[in-house]
Formats: structure tokens, C-alpha cells, sequence
């Protein structure tokens, strides 16, 4: 799969500036500093337990930062009302590792739900539109009646995806989108990944182990080393570095 | 916005380990914030009325069989093991007084919130359990639905509303196997027995006995929503989820059954 180049975009749709975020003695996040420009994918790689998933939690006001400032779309997360901050996540679409679907409740139910309970003047032709659209856009259009357990993990990310885009934010965050799935899945998703940016214009953070799918599908890369982002950039501008916390990564990914 | 999230509330419960007085202070404060929030969002709209009724119906359905057989049997039994003190003097005209006063004060309402208990409390218990460690919950919230109003307040509303309806079905359902029990071994027509056991019950009867089921239901509702909604640790959290929400469920039960026959025993002296 061919290498994605940095966007010359300088609009900022996230700033975060000095983030702390600690579970009682664990630090986890000490200082991070990032921003994610508009139409960007940015891949944000770490060890686990590193706080990749804490980040993009903070930003759609999951967990409440310790110190420091995340704004998201010109929103200061922790600073807004509860009503503006469901306005937010609207904007904010969030793939969840696990997808997250709601498992009594078929595909196309779980599609409904975030749909009519937030555009209330919906007709029905209009609903059943949309979740055509949606289930066609990650090629499951076929597995509309089926329930979340009839379906493989590949097929489960796929609709969770479907889930998040049906409110077309114009921001995804992707939780470890190829944790778990083998490889033609994992290129399947890349690819998901990718179309998703062109065809619905998103700005993206993508959270991942896997350097293939950050290769493929990050205009951007960030590594979190001990709890701040110390390299940014492009691919190589990361990993062309003999620094001995970095390089097992690339190691592991790319010779074993 | 709240000072701490549902999700950070339950991964910092993970990392921290206060004393057993400490924790015990902690959980009574989140207890009473969670009812606290619970009025708060139930009145104020968006209100989930179709959730509502769907709550409704799954648990009266789910524990109808149950409490059918329950209340049938238990109408039977009481008046077979009170026939005989009662013959001792010549008392067994006054079986169905007994039999009403006996069910509807304290037997269908004890009796329909103890497997309510059992059935629906460890049924919510577990789906919420199971939505919160799978990210169910995490996911309505960031798809801007607020899932304590969907999945909570309908519930607990549903458990206070059901309950009472359930009891005075239990009831009904008791006498009626009273009376099966009645005919057959004395030959009592059903007319007599009827006119005779509801005469005796009292308009504090049913009031009493409406009272208490409602608390009963809302205690039911609010311990299985509650451990639910703040399960963690995984199919381990979802488990202790279920079974908390039956045992503390039934312990609260007994505790308030014995408040409110003391509060209503101050009426009919």
C-alpha cells in the first residue's frame, strides 16, 4: 500500500495544549501538546498503556483532563455546558476498539438509533436512506437485518464505522481500528480508513500498534513516549532514529 | 459539565484503594448522587417515552409466569396450614378475611418484589454490566444520547410502576387459589368468598400495600441500575453486577417492609 504524504493544511480542528492526566499514582499523560489539521489523518502510535486511548477519551469529554487545554473545534472541552458538549460530539465520530456495537439491536437498528435521536424530522424513507448509504459505503449492505453476534470482528469495525458516520462529523477518532483482525482484514480497513477521509472530507486520529495500517493511512505520525509526543512528523521523520525507545517498534513491525 | 465523568469514576476506582469506612462513605455518597440525578433527569425533558413502555412490558412479561405460580401456590398453601389453628376455635368462617388481609398486606407485595428481585434486578444488573465493560454505554454518550436518561431512568420508572400492578395481580391470583382451596375442602361458593375477604380489606390496605410496592419497585430499579451502570472489571464486573443487585436488592426489601409496617401500624391503632 502506498504511503500517505503530509496535507500543507494549517487549519486546526484539535488543540491540545499541556495535557495531565493521571489515574491515582499512574501518570499517564504528562504533558502532550498536539494539534490535528483539517482533513489530516493523524496516526498516533505508543506502547499500550501508554494513554492513546485516554487522548482521544479526553477529547469527546470521556474522562476529564488533570491540567491543561483541549479544544475541539474552537470548543475548550472542559469548559463547555453538558448540552453543548453532546452538540460537540455530534462533529466527533469515535470508533470505539471493541466497536462498541449495541448487541440487542440489529445492524440496521444500530444505525437507526444515534440517527433519530438526533435529527428528529426524519422521514422514514429518508432514515432507511441513510443507513443504506452507510452500510454501502463500508460495503455491508447485506448484513442490514443481521445481529451484532452474526457478525465477524472485521464486519463489526465496518459497521461501527457505518454507526459513527451516519451523523457525518467532521471528526473520527479511531480506537486501534486493526487490533485483533488478520491481515486482508487489516488492508480492508486501511482502506475504509482512507476512503472515509476522501468521501466525507474528516479530519482523523487514528490510534494503532500496527505500522502497516499507520504507514498507509496517516499523513502525519505521533509517537507517545513516556506520556508526552516527542516525535511528530512524517513517517520516516519518526522512525529514521536510532533512539532505543522508538526503534523496537519499527523492528517488530518491519523485520520479525 | 460534571467534575468527573461515569468512565473515569469507574477506571479511578480501579487504582484506588481507600479503607473499608472510607469506601463505605464513598459508595452511600455515589448512591445518593446517582438518585439524586436520577430525579433530576426524569423530569426534565427529552422525556424516552417509548423506552418507557418497552421497559414496562419486559418486566412485567419476564416475572408474570413466575408470580403467577408463585401467588397460586402461596393462596393454597396459607389457607391449608391456617384452617386448623383457626378450626381450634371455630373460626374458619373468618379464612377468607385472613386469607385477603394476610395477601394484601404483606404476602403479594413481599412475595411479587422478592422475584422482581430476582428476576428483573439481576437482569438489569447484568445488561447494564455488560453494556458499561463493553463500551455500549461510552458509546450512546458519544454519539450525543445521554444513556443515563435512556437506560436508567427508564428503568427504575418502569420497576416502580410495574411492581404495584404486579403485586395486586398477585393478589388476585393468590385468592384465587385460596379459593380453589376453600371450595374444594369446605365447598364455599366463590360469591361467598369473595364478598367475605373484601369486606374486611381497609382503603389503608390498599393504600399500604400500593406504597410499598412502589418503594419496592423503585428499590428494585435504582440497586439493579445502579450496579449495572457502575460495573467494571469485566464478565467478573458483570457477574458481581447481577448478583449485588439481587442480594442488596432483597436486603432492602426486608429492611423497608419492616419501616412501613411500622409506619402504617401507627394509622390503625
Amino acid at each position: 500500500m502506498e504511503q500517505k504524504k503530509p496535507l500543507n493544511e494549517q487549519e486546526k480542528v484539535i488543540e491540545i495544549k499541556g495535557l495531565y492526566k493521571s489515574f491515582g499514582n499512574y501518570h499517564v499523560l504528562r504533558g502532550v501538546d498536539l494539534d490535528l489539521y483539517k482533513r489530516e489523518n493523524l496516526v498516533v502510535l505508543g506502547k499500550s498503556g501508554t494513554g492513546k486511548s485516554v487522548l482521544i477519551k479526553i477529547i469527546v469529554g470521556l474522562l476529564t483532563p488533570d491540567q491543561g487545554e483541549v479544544k475541539v473545534l474552537n470548543q475548550v472541552v472542559d469548559e463547555i455546558t453538558y448540552k453543548e458538549l453532546l452538540a460537540l460530539r455530534l462533529k466527533v465520530g469515535f470508533s470505539f476498539q471493541n466497536s462498541a456495537l449495541y448487541d440487542s439491536m440489529t445492524v440496521k437498528e444500530n444505525l437507526i438509533f444515534p440517527l433519530i435521536r438526533n435529527q428528529k424530522n426524519l422521514t422514514k424513507a429518508e432514515i432507511n436512506s441513510a443507513v443504506e448509504e452507510m452500510l454501502d459505503a463500508v460495503g455491508l449492505l447485506q448484513t442490514i437485518n443481521q445481529m451484532p453476534s452474526e457478525l465477524s470482528g472485521g464486519q463489526r469495525k465496518r459497521i461501527g464505522i457505518a454507526r459513527t458516520l451516519i451523523l457525518r462529523p467532521e471528526i473520527m477518532l479511531y480506537d486501534e481500528p486493526t487490533a485483533g483482525l488478520d491481515p486482508i482484514t487489516c488492508l480492508e480497513i486501511n482502506s475504509l480508513i482512507n476512503e472515509v477521509q476522501e468521501r466525507f472530507h474528516t479530519s482523523s486520529i487514528i490510534i494503532t500498534h500496527d505500522l502497516t495500517c499507520a504507514k498507509a493511512v496517516g499523513n502525519r505520525v505521533a509517537m507517545l513516549l513516556d506520556g508526552k509526543f516527542e516525535r511528530q512528523g512524517s513517517f520516516e521523520d519518526v522512525f529514521n532514529t536510532s533512539d532505543e525507545r522508538v526503534k523496537p517498534f519499527y523492528d517488530y513491525n518491519f523485520i520479525q | 459539565m460534571e467534575s468527573k465523568t461515569e468512565s473515569e469514576k469507574i477506571l479511578t476506582e480501579e487504582v484506588k484503594s481507600p479503607g473499608k469506612i472510607a469506601r463505605t462513605f464513598m459508595t452511600l455518597y455515589d448512591v445518593f448522587q446517582f438518585m439524586g440525578r436520577f430525579f433530576k433527569e426524569g423530569f426534565l425533558p427529552p422525556y424516552e417515552g417509548k423506552e418507557l413502555m418497552k421497559q414496562c412490558y419486559d418486566i412485567g412479561y419476564r416475572s408474570l409466569a413466575l408470580i403467577s405460580l408463585t401467588g397460586f401456590i402461596t393462596g393454597i398453601v396459607f389457607t391449608k396450614q391456617s384452617r386448623p389453628s383457626l378450626a381450634e376455635f371455630g373460626a374458619t368462617s373468618w379464612l377468607p378475611s385472613l386469607v385477603g388481609i394476610a395477601l394484601l398486606r404483606t404476602l403479594a407485595p413481599l412475595l411479587t418484589s422478592l422475584i422482581a428481585a430476582g428476576k428483573v434486578g439481576s437482569s438489569i444488573g447484568a445488561e447494564l454490566g455488560s453494556m458499561r465493560v463493553t463500551e455500549q454505554i461510552d458509546a450512546m454518550e458519544v454519539s450525543a444520547t445521554n444513556p443515563f436518561k435512556f437506560l436508567v431512568t427508564t428503568r427504575v420508572l418502569a420497576a416502580t410502576i410495574t411492581i404495584p400492578i404486579l403485586t395486586f395481580y398477585t393478589a388476585m391470583v393468590g385468592m384465587l387459589g385460596a379459593l380453589l382451596n376453600v371450595s374444594l375442602s369446605e365447598g364455599t361458593s366463590a360469591k361467598a368468598f369473595f364478598q367475605s375477604s373484601l369486606e374486611s380489606i381497609t382503603f389503608l390496605d390498599i393504600t399500604a400495600s400500593t406504597v410499598k410496592a412502589i418503594i419496592f419497585g423503585f428499590t428494585i430499579g435504582m440497586v439493579g441500575c445502579y450496579q449495572g451502570y457502575n460495573s467494571s472489571k469485566g464478565t467478573e464486573g458483570v457477574g458481581k453486577a447481577a448478583n449485588s443487585a439481587v442480594v442488596i436488592g432483597m436486603f432492602l426489601i426486608f429492611i423497608e417492609e419492616v419501616v412501613s409496617v411500622q409506619f402504617f401500624g401507627l394509622f390503625r391503632t
